[in-house]
């Protein structure tokens, strides 16, 4: 599925004090807070929503359905028969965000994919930070994310996070936490754009009481930023284009989307070749020069040439193309090495290295498993921790501790003790919840967000991001391949 | 524009035209086989000829049984020609091409397919089938209306239209040659109630009947017939009204270059030599030499169109 997260499948059972002492102890409700009366933000949806019958909110429910069904907007899920494309469920009720929690995000979403920027140009220049003793350089040399191919390479206007999908999980009125920073092809703004489209279709009133921003600029934007960071070859207009690995990509919806909105070409690497030191698309005319290429394919697969040799949805020699400057590539070839776990760890040290200040965005206590000390105290709270390899994504080899059996357990701590370098253990937090459509009225859902970042001349955040929800009650599994749904994320206006 | 969009809005339309073309030559078949006086499975044989599917047929079945022949062309996945098939195809292909069309036209072709899937998850009795034929037919026209309402008249309308009247022209010239040699085998039928009965079916697998009535007041006559379907300008599935919309979207695409048009070229000469016919001369010349010939200069086109706009490389 699209949502490549990894899970947040922390318990809800608010583990040992040692490890979490200043952890909220109770569920943060962001309707309700801790108490019965609803928090302010959502003062204005209350009112209209206790005007509403709730047998017809249950037939909009359906027609939400219905209309996500009709214009296709689906991910594919391959299974061992032929692929069969499915809806991810969509709640009515919209998560709020008040205009004063919003700056406050959004200012730490700015500061964190600044340095996240810098530090990655670093890794691939001068080393500052691997030289200041910061990071050790074995993590950064040896990790399988890091681009040799990349040293020395300037990208254009020194941009390599155009894109960046910030997954944050709120657990307090106060307290926001990144769980991960997807900085190679983040995915789900499509979700966000169309959910919001079927929200106001189905109850413009509504939007006429609340006063909510707009995200419908999101295409617009992402084109002018794109723009921005056009490659010296580029003479006259930039042209632009998404690289998709094909119809048959779960996220290839999403592809068609942003080509559509942004009113690009759609292409694949077998529209591509390099004709004169560019980058050129087959059109029925002939080749025509592409100068910035929005790709939403893995660094492996881009060039056969420099890359992985198997790979058919790349094109031969691009690499050489944008060391020559004469193609701006989005998110840039190396960025895979800041959302690697072990690199997350250091994500404090990285901010405050890169920009100076305090980050104001916190990360969730992250133990590396690497330091003999921070090992034993893991495998000693292995049954209150959630362990996640760190290359690993979409929750595979992970364990979470409070719902392993003792076995589990103890196999997990053997291979822990193996390769302790290839781990890194969390805590299990208590994400906030927002109420859901149920058949009996409203009830509590653990809810996670991914705000999208543009940073090019200028960082622009789209006010809201993709909610992801999880569908079953006290779970905390929010990825969509496992049942979570998505809901409409909204920023009020001042 | 990429030609792999170009090749994606030829395709699309194809299928679409396929899929209501496979529905047609059914409910012919299944007119023809309620209006035997004896039971038998000529009728269905010919319509898998017609389809142009016949050694795919003979591979699965044995014989030729309304329930097999059903199931080959509406529901069978290993027939490209089936309607599943078809609508499968034309959807991947809209898919490949969502951004080229415009969300009406995504839409349709989506819930098509959806509606589609749906009816023929299980076989289709001889008695569900003119319900199911009614809804294909419903789909295409769906999918037909939101093509002609809402796109640009660009070169991407014009690249689906070639796919439409390519596979449209292809599948007229068919029904006509099949009709021809299995329906005529001796002079002995000429004029017979039966040999009514077969003409009229070639009229109705083109949807042709009523029109035809309009156009002549008369008889079925062969030589009226061949001319309604071949030579017939405002006849919209006659082959010289595929080639004149063929030599119509040509024009707009050819407008966008100054290389030499082979594909235009080809179209008119085509047309030309459609124009320089009337029914006699064509029995005269051989009716099935003359739509062999014509089914194999519409391929040589759909060839032409895809090196020229560089449709694979």
């Amino acid at each position: 599925m699209p949502l490549s997260l990894t899970e947040i499948m922390q318990n809800t059972k608010i583990n040992n004090t040692d490890i979490n002492s200043d952890q909220t102890k109770t569920q943060f409700d962001e309707m309700y807070g801790t108490t019965d009366s609803n928090r302010l933000p959502y003062d204005g949806y209350n009112e209209w929503f206790k005007q509403q019958d709730p047998k017809s909110l249950k037939k909009k429910s359906n027609e939400a359905e219905t209309i996500f069904r009709r214009s296709g907007i689906t991910f594919s899920v391959h299974g061992k028969n032929e692929p069969t494309e499915r809806l991810i469920p969509f709640d009515i009720v919209p998560r709020i965000i008040s205009s004063k929690e919003w700056v406050a995000l959004s200012r730490g979403l700015e500061q964190r994919v600044t340095a996240i920027n810098s530090f990655i140009h670093d890794i691939y220049h001068g080393q500052e930070i691997i030289r200041a003793g910061v990071i050790p350089e074995e993590l950064i040399i040896k990790n399988q994310a890091y681009l040799s191919k990349m040293i020395g390479v300037n990208p254009p206007g020194d941009v390599y996070t155009h894109i960046a999908g910030i997954d944050i999980i709120r657990t307090s009125e106060n307290e926001f936490f990144v769980l991960e920073d997807n900085v190679r092809t983040p995915s789900g703004v499509s979700y966000m754009l169309e959910n919001r489209e079927t929200m106001m279709q189905m109850f413009p009133e509504l939007f006429a009481s609340v006063r909510v921003r707009s995200v419908s600029d999101y295409p617009k934007n992402l084109c002018r930023s794109l723009n921005a960071v056009a490659p010296p070859g580029c003479q006259g207009a930039p042209t632009i284009a998404v690289l998709t690995p094909g119809i048959y990509n779960s996220a290839y919806f999403e592809h068609a989307f942003l080509a559509d909105h942004m009113g690009v070409e759609l292409v694949e690497g077998s529209d591509l070749r390099v004709v004169n030191g560019k980058i050129a698309m087959r059109t029925i005319l002939g080749f025509q020069t592409i100068d910035i290429l929005y790709r939403r394919l893995d660094d492996d697969y881009l060039d056969p040439l420099n890359f992985n040799p198997d790979s058919m949805l790349g094109v031969p020699g691009l690499m050489d193309v944008y060391k020559a400057g004469n193609i701006t590539i989005a998110n840039a070839p190396g960025t895979g090495i800041a959302d690697d776990k072990a690199i997350y760890s250091y994500m404090p040290e990285i901010v405050e290295f890169y920009t100076g200040t305090r980050p104001l965005l916190n990360n969730v206590p992250t133990y590396r498993c690497s330091e003999t000390d921070t090992l034993a105290f893991v495998l000693d709270n292995l049954s209150d921790l959630v362990v996640k390899e760190v290359h690993g994504s979409g929750g595979y080899g992970m364990l979470v501790g409070p719902a392993a059996s003792k076995r589990e357990l103890s196999e997990f701590s053997k291979k822990l003790v193996n390769k302790p370098e290839n781990y890194i253990a969390q805590p299990t937090l208590a994400l906030s919840t927002v109420p859901i459509l149920v058949k009996s009225g409203l009830a509590p859902r653990h809810v996670d967000l991914r705000p999208f970042v543009l940073m090019s001349d200028k960082i622009e955040i789209t006010p809201g991001g993709l909610t992801r929800v999880a569908l079953k009650e006290n779970s905390l599994v929010v990825n969509s391949s496992q049942g979570g749904g998505t809901k409409d994320t909204w920023v009020l206006n001042e | 524009m990429l030609a792999k969009t170009a090749n994606g809005l030829y395709w699309m339309s194809r299928y679409i035209e396929r899929s209501e073309n496979t529905a047609r030559l059914l409910e012919t078949g299944l007119r023809m086989a309620l209006t035997r006086i004896e039971p038998s499975h000529d009728e269905w044989k010919s319509v898998v000829e017609t389809a142009g599917v016949e050694s795919a047929y003979i591979q699965m079945h044995e014989e030729y049984s309304a329930q097999n022949v059903i199931d080959f062309l509406l529901r069978d996945k290993s027939n490209p020609s089936s309607v599943m098939s078809a609508i499968d195809s034309a959807r991947m292909n809209a898919r490949l091409v969502r951004t080229a069309i415009t969300r009406d036209v995504w839409e349709s072709i989506n819930e098509s397919w959806l509606k589609l899937k749906d009816v023929l998850k299980r076989p289709v009795s001889d008695s569900q089938l003119p319900t199911i034929l009614g809804i294909i037919r419903q789909q295409s026209a769906l999918i037909r209306g939101s093509l002609h309402g809402t796109m640009l008249r660009n070169e991407t309308y014009s690249f689906s239209r070639l796919g439409t009247f390519i596979e449209r022209a292809d599948n007229t010239a068919r029904i006509i040659d099949v009709k021809y040699y299995v329906l005529l085998p001796s002079d002995s039928y000429i004029g017979s109630s039966l040999d009514n009965v077969q003409w009229e079916s070639i009229l109705r697998s083109v949807s042709a009947h009523r029109s035809y009535r309009w156009f002549y007041k008369a008889d079925y006559i062969p030589t009226n017939i061949a001319e309604f379907l071949i030579l017939n300008k405002s006849m919209p599935r006659s082959l010289a009204f595929c080639y004149d919309k063929l030599n119509e979207n040509l024009n707009v695409i050819g407008r966008l270059h100054n290389d030499q048009n082979i594909c235009q070229e080809h179209s008119c000469r085509i047309l030309k030599m459609l124009d320089s016919h009337d029914a006699t001369s064509i029995f005269t010349t051989g009716l099935h030499e003359f739509l062999t010939n014509f089914i194999d200069e519409n391929i040589n086109l759909g060839t032409k169109i895809s090196e020229q706009y560089r449709f694979y490389q």
